[in-house]
């Protein structure tokens, strides 16, 4: 990627910050309800509330203020990358952002390989399998994944693993055996996606000719597969990176709530029905932001990748490391040894 | 904060319930028996081991309390919700305090006090040797700081504002006497002193800001345990004051409390609070839902509860709404609601209205005659107003239609059950549901007929801070004869002539048809096999001082 590119990109990162930023301000403010009445009336029960406190009070928050005032007291607040206090926490939003963070992080990341193992696992025994029930079996398998409902999966593994077996504990972040039941919860519709956008390509990538030829020449199936295949594959599902990232967020609401964990999803769910304005516009620009860079590292890993795009810079020479294919591709090979018909394809990327 | 909990919603499930009476107490003669033999057991090892709540209690061990949301503010000077005010009762000491029993006003950290026969002056004398968590001392100097901070709170403190209207003065002359003085009399006063919202912290504690004292990072208090580690939604920590020793009068023992910490797990989802709880994974689950309640006892789990003191769950007129204006509609509603058949949809160990006031508060008095369903009694005093049947049997008077919508947000599915009772009488009540948020923004903005919630405290003025026109005037109203009888309150604290003076209100607050009751509202709690002595103050929040674990801990 050249430099005015990757400019390019950046600039265009910054911009679905802003627009994301902008939306969730201007939808935030639309819903019914006042973040200082919300926080005084913190305890449900009702109360009187001083009229004058409560003026002084929206007076600090800027809420008194015409919206599009406030929208940009918060926008030069962002700028200086401020992001506010939260009204009910008291807390600055930065802080509670990266206390609950490394919770949502271990069980993103434990979920993320989880996923990545069981769903090449089904997605390669479904393209190796010479017996056709099994086939269908495994390749209705990521179907099943994302039609059970995380909430349910995740409250039967308690169940069974943590109040019927007394395996695992059910409360807290504590142990590390305390990530087993909320990664594995999490993982089942991550691995469903990385399964069927796999399985796609293997089969895809199954039918080319370099692989007939391959294995003409002698290739085990299962090393054809492995070696040549495989890596071919992968792409689309690379590109697959941020949505799987925004997947794994949306269900860590779920799964931290069933597993009363602390973390990102929980802190969105609590600000949403507090109504912790400045908080929410924190989690959704984070999330945003960790989205822009995930597709932004995905489109500079392309070249790593795609012999393709690196080949235009650099000199075409086999080096040992090189799969056949990597090979086949930059001596001129046919450009379908990566599964074009696929829409997600790299070829499609500028 | 959401704690009734209700399942049975079919009448059916009735008999269900009587099975299971019968069932708990042929369990309880089987558990008598054990302990019998446990006893008897015990006198031939000679072990001091022994079941039942009059053994000796063992010191150690962390409680782990699970609790259904995360106390956003930890600050009990600022906040009202139960969540928060479970903590502060162990971390702060306050004043006084008050015998959930028979609602006496019983020494702590004041030994004695003086009030002037106008109940306008208060004199304590403290408690000598008091130390805050911190190691410094807690003086006459720290209470007048505390309540100073408490005026400085402004809005963010709305209860202990309500508690100490029209204070004038504080004089500290030494350093074990502190006098307030008011301005107009205020006899509730003495109570407040009793209540965790008037607690004290530490001059340092005080040096913060409002915002930094929610987070918790530095609140130090003189409780008997002292706030240890606050992680958001997952669990707020709190460890033993090792050199406590100054309990409430009230306190079953001297000396530091038996736990050795208390865990406040944050667990949001009702049946992994229910599988934890069985599973012995957490000691205490604070909300039980009604359905398990079944479960938790056949396994010879304990179920604690004590209706929360004050105004109970009923809906609220403002005098101002379009339909609530009308006297009759107020009335009739009083009168068109069946409360009896309310039980069968509330959990066990939670009782229909029978006043106002819940019967757990001190001046309370049975009023359920006033109460009595009069499906009947209501139709005519609507006829008679002009209320006339119309389309769908919703009454209509002149084009206006006998309808209107509430919006709540607590779990409290029993309204559906008043919905269809109130259609009987041809009042169509829509309702609904909404976020917290929404709904307190919606009561701020007075525009509906009616409000629907409860007010949590252990003495009935809470009727003339919520009733009360110059209060909170939860109907809107003008100022009128029941001013007149909730102001006499305030100026005798004669337990005698308060309580009649309250029940005078609370008759005239239902004869206007300002309050409709309906239920009350019942925190109710499950607490394993090794818990002992867990238990509620005046207010129905827990008081964890006396609270001992057995056995292997």
């Amino acid at each position: 990627m050249s430099l005015r590119c990757l400019v390019s990109r950046l600039v265009q990162g910054l911009l679905v910050l802003w627009i994301a930023f902008t939306l969730s301000f201007f939808l935030l403010y639309w819903l019914p309800g006042d973040p200082v009445i919300t926080m005084l009336g913190a305890g449900g029960e009702l109360q009187n509330f001083d009229p004058a406190e409560v003026a002084r009070l929206r007076a600090e928050f800027h809420l008194d203020q015409p919206l599009i005032v406030q929208y940009l007291f918060a926008l030069g607040d962002l700028l200086r990358l401020d992001l506010g206090t939260s009204i009910q926490a008291g807390t600055p939003v930065t802080e509670a952002i990266a206390t609950a963070l490394p919770s949502t992080l271990a069980l993103a990341a434990s979920a993320l390989v989880i996923a990545l193992i069981v769903g090449t696992a089904v997605a390669v025994a479904a393209t190796l399998t010479r017996r056709p029930w099994l086939r269908d079996i495994l390749a209705a398998l990521p179907g099943l994944g994302v039609a059970l409902p995380t909430f349910w999966v995740g409250l039967m593994l308690l169940q069974i693993f943590s109040f019927r077996l007394p395996l695992f504990p059910a409360v807290g972040t504590g142990s590390p055996a305390a990530i087993v039941l909320p990664a594995g919860t999490l993982a089942l519709p991550l691995s469903a996606i990385i399964a069927q956008v796999l399985f796609r390509s293997l089969q895809n990538a199954w039918i080319q000719p370099f692989v007939t030829t391959f294995h003409a020449s002698g290739y085990t199936r299962l090393r054809l597969l492995l070696r040549q295949a495989l890596p071919v594959a992968l792409l689309p599902t690379l590109t697959m990176g941020g949505v799987l990232f925004g997947q794994a967020l949306a269900g860590s609401v779920v799964v931290e709530n069933v597993f009363s964990r602390q973390g990102l999803g929980r802190l969105a769910q609590t600000a949403v029905t507090g109504q912790d304005i400045p908080l929410v516009q924190g989690i959704v620009l984070f999330a945003a932001a960790v989205f822009v860079l995930l597709n932004l590292l995905t489109d500079l890993s392309y070249p790593l990748l795609d012999p393709r795009l690196r080949a235009a810079r650099l000199k075409p020479e086999k080096k040992d490391g090189d799969t056949l294919a990597e090979a086949a591709v930059r001596e001129g090979g046919s450009p379908g040894t990566t599964p074009s018909s696929s829409t997600e394809t790299a070829g499609a990327r500028p | 904060m959401p704690f009734a909990n209700l399942s049975v919603s079919d009448p059916a499930q009735l008999t269900d319930i009587r099975r299971m009476r019968r069932a708990k107490n042929h369990t309880r003669v089987s558990l008598a028996a054990l302990a019998a033999g446990s006893l008897l057991l015990a006198g031939c090892s000679g072990s001091a081991q022994a079941d039942g709540e009059n053994a000796t209690p063992q010191n150690g061990g962390v409680l782990n309390v699970a609790y259904d949301v995360d106390p956003t503010c930890l600050d009990g000077q600022q906040v009202g919700q139960n969540v928060t005010l479970n903590i502060t009762r162990q971390i702060t000491d306050s004043l006084t305090d008050q015998d959930p029993k028979t609602g006496e006003i019983k020494p702590w950290l004041a030994q004695s006090w003086d009030v002037s026969d106008d109940a306008k002056t208060f004199t304590f004398h403290l408690r000598d040797g008091v130390r805050f968590q911190d190691g410094t001392d807690f003086t006459s100097a720290s209470v007048k700081e505390n309540f100073e901070a408490i005026e400085d709170l402004g809005a963010k403190a709305t209860i202990g504002q309500s508690y100490i209207d029209g204070l004038k003065s504080i004089e500290t002359p030494d350093e074990q006497t502190v006098t307030f003085t008011f301005d107009r009399s205020n006899a509730q006063f003495l109570q407040a002193t009793s209540t965790m919202n008037l607690g004290f912290y530490s001059s340092k504690t005080l040096d913060q800001t409002a915002e930094q004292r929610c987070t918790g990072a530095d609140l130090v208090g003189t409780g008997p345990f002292a706030l240890d580690k606050v992680e958001h939604n997952r669990a707020i920590t709190l460890k033993r004051y090792d050199d406590y020793d100054w309990p409430s009068s009230l306190a079953g023992h001297e000396g530091p409390a038996h736990l050795d910490g208390i865990e406040f797990s944050i667990v949001p989802e009702a049946s992994v609070r229910n599988g934890s709880l069985l599973s012995g994974q957490v000691d205490v689950d604070t909300s039980v839902q009604s359905q398990d309640e079944k479960t938790l006892e056949a396994q010879g789990l304990d179920i604690v509860s004590r209706a929360n003191p004050g105004v109970v769950y009923n809906l609220v007129p403002k005098t101002t709404g379009a339909i609530a204006s009308d006297k009759a509609v107020r009335k009739a509603l009083v009168k068109g609601i069946d409360r009896e058949q309310l039980k069968t949809v509330v959990s066990d160990h939670q009782a229909p209205a029978t006043s106002v006031l819940a019967k757990s508060t001190p001046e309370y008095e049975d009023l359920s005659d006033v109460l009595a369903y009069d499906p009947d009694g209501a139709k005519k005093l609507l006829d008679d107003a002009g209320w006339k049947p119309g389309a769908g049997g919703i009454r209509a008077k002149d084009g206006k239609k006998l309808s209107t919508t509430l919006t709540y947000w607590q779990d409290a599915p029993f309204l559906e059950l008043v919905q269809q009772q109130l259609r009987t009488i041809g009042f169509d009540l829509q309702l609904e549901k909404r976020t917290i948020a929404e709904v307190t923004a919606l009561q701020a903005e007075g525009k509906e007929d009616f409000t629907f919630g409860n007010l949590t405290r252990s003495d009935a003025d809470i009727l003339r801070n919520y009733f009360g026109a110059k209060e909170q005037n939860a109907n809107t109203r003008e100022p009128g004869e029941i001013d007149k009888v909730l102001a006499r309150t305030t100026e005798t604290l004669d337990e005698g002539e308060r309580k009649a003076d309250f029940t005078e209100a609370a008759k005239l607050i239902l004869d206007e048809g300002y309050s409709i009751p309906i239920v009350e509202l019942t925190g109710i709690v499950g607490t394993g096999k090794n818990v002992h002595d867990f238990s509620f103050e005046a207010s129905s929040r827990y008081q964890l001082y006396g609270t001992w674990l057995d056995g292997d801990q």
